[in-house]
């Protein structure tokens, strides 16, 4: 099987937080890791290679700095990894995300299977893995929680809906994005830590995948953000206070009054 | 379009660098340079004490005016429309109003009961596909009628459900008409004179609000979560007409099929649609504790919800689940038991009108965002309520 795995390069915590005196970013200290989700399509993309044979490619669109993610990936158990990145990749929205990931794809010939994280902790849209899938022209599967099977083309999986849960088979190739229900991920291996420091990430560029340069990057984004802000909490809380007996009757007092309870 | 930094203005205070949401701006010796995270956001010349930065624009594509019209995806499972549809035909009145412009539900469905309702909730017109192929939601045809719809008709702006099922088959139409898509709204707004859809989204786990524009694409695209946006009454006076059309599904490749669904039972009301939620987090402990909670919720005729780590934890299934990337909930009264008050659970949380926090922190965040607050043990406070209910 050959599977390519999307995983992108986030801000490390999602405490990302606002000093409220100068309304700017505190960014100190955060460093970049894998968006957390992708880890999960990561770890499953490998283990569907140990299980059926085949390879496991790592890609992701993102400056430079992203290649020590991607080595990582080596670390974990993918057998290649390739960098995305082009200045006129910058700025893309989920629209010329998901062109320039096709793209790439694409150039990499028969692909069965290409698994994207549920969402990303910073972008958090959840958009690009079906925006691929429908570029692509394969079968989409989002919120997969469990492969049950996969045999002659074809594969049988679970995923989470609101309600509850469904089996869908689909044809091959397919994107699906995955939950963490999915797997544990697994931790480095220190054969793979010694593979991944040797290893050679090649970097593809607009020109290598011979994708129009109209459609990648902020030229190919249709969304364009214009404002952003802290969200305002203005509430504070009524306290009350005394005894557990005392708090519980009073708090009756006051939900039967708003004609709550 | 690009950001200038103007270097003779530029005294290198490195504000920009810090307000950049991105970490696109970095000190680089003696100036300032712009990264490839630079999405153009325009945070840094607004914050720029010099006016040393500049967004410049290069030349706008005209958006065409054959575009009209304020559509709606109409949800629908098991024949029954979803609450969702009904709370963004009433953002669609007033988004249409500024546009002077109509609004039009689109329903995918076999037998979809009460269809009148789309239009007393605000709907001009429903465009109804009626087919026994479409009752399941099968994505593939959803995803290509929808695409069919929108190029034919061409309409300025679409909104739908950012469920599970929307927020998996319509990046997938946005792909396929070639337009930009907004995901999980909660604010949006109109510029009437450039007719632009301003889309407010939280980003970075709800730490941050990004105002969004698609501004040479239509139609502009926004999924939006369950309970953002309130219902009107339904007015039995308001005129509608149903339009019915053919499904055709020749031509469509269907890659994928829906072999069983199983339903989620541990949940006896339903989180989305409840007026009272009970909720409970790390701080319950353990799953047997969950019982203390669900007494409570039983008490009350609640839903029972829950934060993150019960979920993790297996106390609880993940439908239960609140918060970023669980349910959005907007109840008359919400109470949070054993819950810090994390963005990520605000998210989902902090519209509800009435918010109880019981915390034996009293410095949690929580206490930020509640109505009433107590600062106690659970395990004294939460089984008291509930004696106290029950005495009635
Ligand atoms: C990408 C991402 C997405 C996320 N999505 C979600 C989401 O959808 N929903 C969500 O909820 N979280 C989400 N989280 C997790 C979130 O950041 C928090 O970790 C989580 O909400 C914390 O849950 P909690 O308040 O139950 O636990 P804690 O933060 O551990 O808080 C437990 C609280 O219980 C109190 N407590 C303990 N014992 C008692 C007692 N006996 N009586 C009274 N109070 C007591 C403590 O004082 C404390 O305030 C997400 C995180 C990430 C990174
Ligand atoms: N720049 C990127 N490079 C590689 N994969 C990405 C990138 N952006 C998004 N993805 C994939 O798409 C998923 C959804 O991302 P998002 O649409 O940003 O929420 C992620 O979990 C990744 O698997």
């Amino acid at each position: 099987m050959n599977i390519v795995v999307c995983l992108k390069q986030v801000p490390g915590t999602t405490e990302v937080k606002i000093n409220p005196e100068t309304n700017t970013l505190i960014r100190q200290g955060i460093k970049n890791i894998i968006n957390p989700f992708d880890s999960y399509a990561l770890e499953e993309g490998v283990r569907l290679k140990e299980k059926f044979g085949g390879k496991v490619t790592a890609i992701s669109m993102g400056p430079a700095q992203a290649v020590d993610m991607l080595k990582e990936t080596i670390s974990l158990g993918a057998d290649e990894a390739v960098l995305l990145s082009d200045r006129a990749f910058a700025g893309a929205d989920t629209w010329a995300t998901a062109y320039t990931l096709a793209g790439a794809v694409r150039k990499m010939g028969q692909i069965d299977l290409i698994i994207c994280g549920r969402q990303s902790t910073d972008g958090d849209t959840a958009q690009v893995g079906p925006e691929m899938a429908e570029m692509l022209g394969a079968a989409f599967t989002a919120y997969v929680c469990q492969i049950e099977e996969i045999s002659a083309g074809q594969m049988r999986v679970k995923r989470m809906m609101d309600e509850g849960y469904e089996i869908i088979q689909s044809t091959l190739p397919a994107v699906i994005t995955v939950t963490k229900e999915i797997n544990i991920p697994r931790l480095p291996s220190l054969r793979g830590v010694m593979k991944s420091k040797s290893a050679k990430i090649p970097i593809w560029t607009l020109q290598d995948m011979g994708l129009d340069p109209k459609k990648v990057g902020l030229n190919g984004s249709f969304t364009r953000v214009v404002k952003i802000f802290t969200p305002q909490h203005d509430k504070k809380a009524e306290m009350i206070h005394g005894e557990p007996e005392i708090q519980v009757t009073c708090l009756l007092g006051k939900l039967r009054e708003g004609g709550l309870a | 379009m690009a950001i200038k930094i103007n270097p003779e203005k530029c005294t290198l205070c490195s504000i920009c660098v810090n307000t950049c949401p991105f970490g696109a701006l970095e000190l680089k010796e003696d100036k300032i340079v712009v990264n490839d995270r630079c999405t153009l956001c325009g945070a840094c010349q607004e914050a720029c004490p010099s006016e040393a930065i500049t967004l410049e624009e290069t030349q706008k594509t005209a958006v065409s005016s054959e575009h009209k019209g304020v559509w709606v995806f109409a949800e629908q499972r098991d024949g029954k429309v979803k609450s969702v549809s009904l709370e963004l035909l009433a953002k669609a009145r007033e988004l249409a109003a500024g546009l002077k412009t109509e609004v039009c539900a689109v329903c995918f469905g076999h037998g979809v009961q009460d269809l009148q309702q789309l239009i007393t909730h605000g709907a001009d017109k429903v465009f109804l596909v009626d087919s026994p192929d479409l009752s399941s939601n099968p994505e593939d045809y959803l995803t290509a009628q929808l695409s069919n719809l929108i190029q034919q008709y061409k309409p300025e702006i679409v909104l739908a459900g950012a469920t599970a099922l929307g927020r998996s088959f319509i990046p997938r139409v946005a792909a396929k008409v070639s337009c930009g898509l907004t995901a999980d709204c909660t604010g949006l707004e109109i510029d009437i004179e450039k007719r632009q859809l301003l889309q407010t989204r939280p980003t970075f786990g709800g730490n941050i609000m990004a105002t969004i524009i698609c501004p040479s694409s239509r139609p502009q695209m926004a999924t939006v979560r369950p309970r953002t946006f309130k219902k009107n009454a339904p007015d039995g006076g308001r005129q509608g007409q149903i339009i019915k059309l053919d499904f055709n599904k020749e031509g469509i490749t269907a890659h994928s099929q829906l072999l069983k669904f199983v339903e989620d039972v541990s949940e006896k009301v339903k989180l989305d649609e409840a007026d009272v939620i009970v909720a409970g987090g790390r701080g319950v402990g353990k799953t047997e504790n969950f019982q203390l909670i669900a007494e409570l919720a039983a008490a009350l005729g609640a839903a029972l919800g829950s934060s993150r780590p019960p979920v993790d934890e297996g106390w609880l299934p993940y439908s239960h689940q609140v918060g970023q990337t669980g349910k959005t909930v907007a109840p008359k009264l919400y109470i949070a038991c054993g819950i810090s008050g994390a963005v990520q659970h605000l998210a989902g949380m902090q519209t509800a009108d009435t918010i109880v926090a019981i915390n034996s922190d009293p410095s949690a965040p929580i206490f930020d965002i509640a109505t009433y607050g107590l600062v106690g043990d659970l395990f004294k406070i939460v089984p008291l309520l509930t004696q106290q209910l029950k005495r009635e």
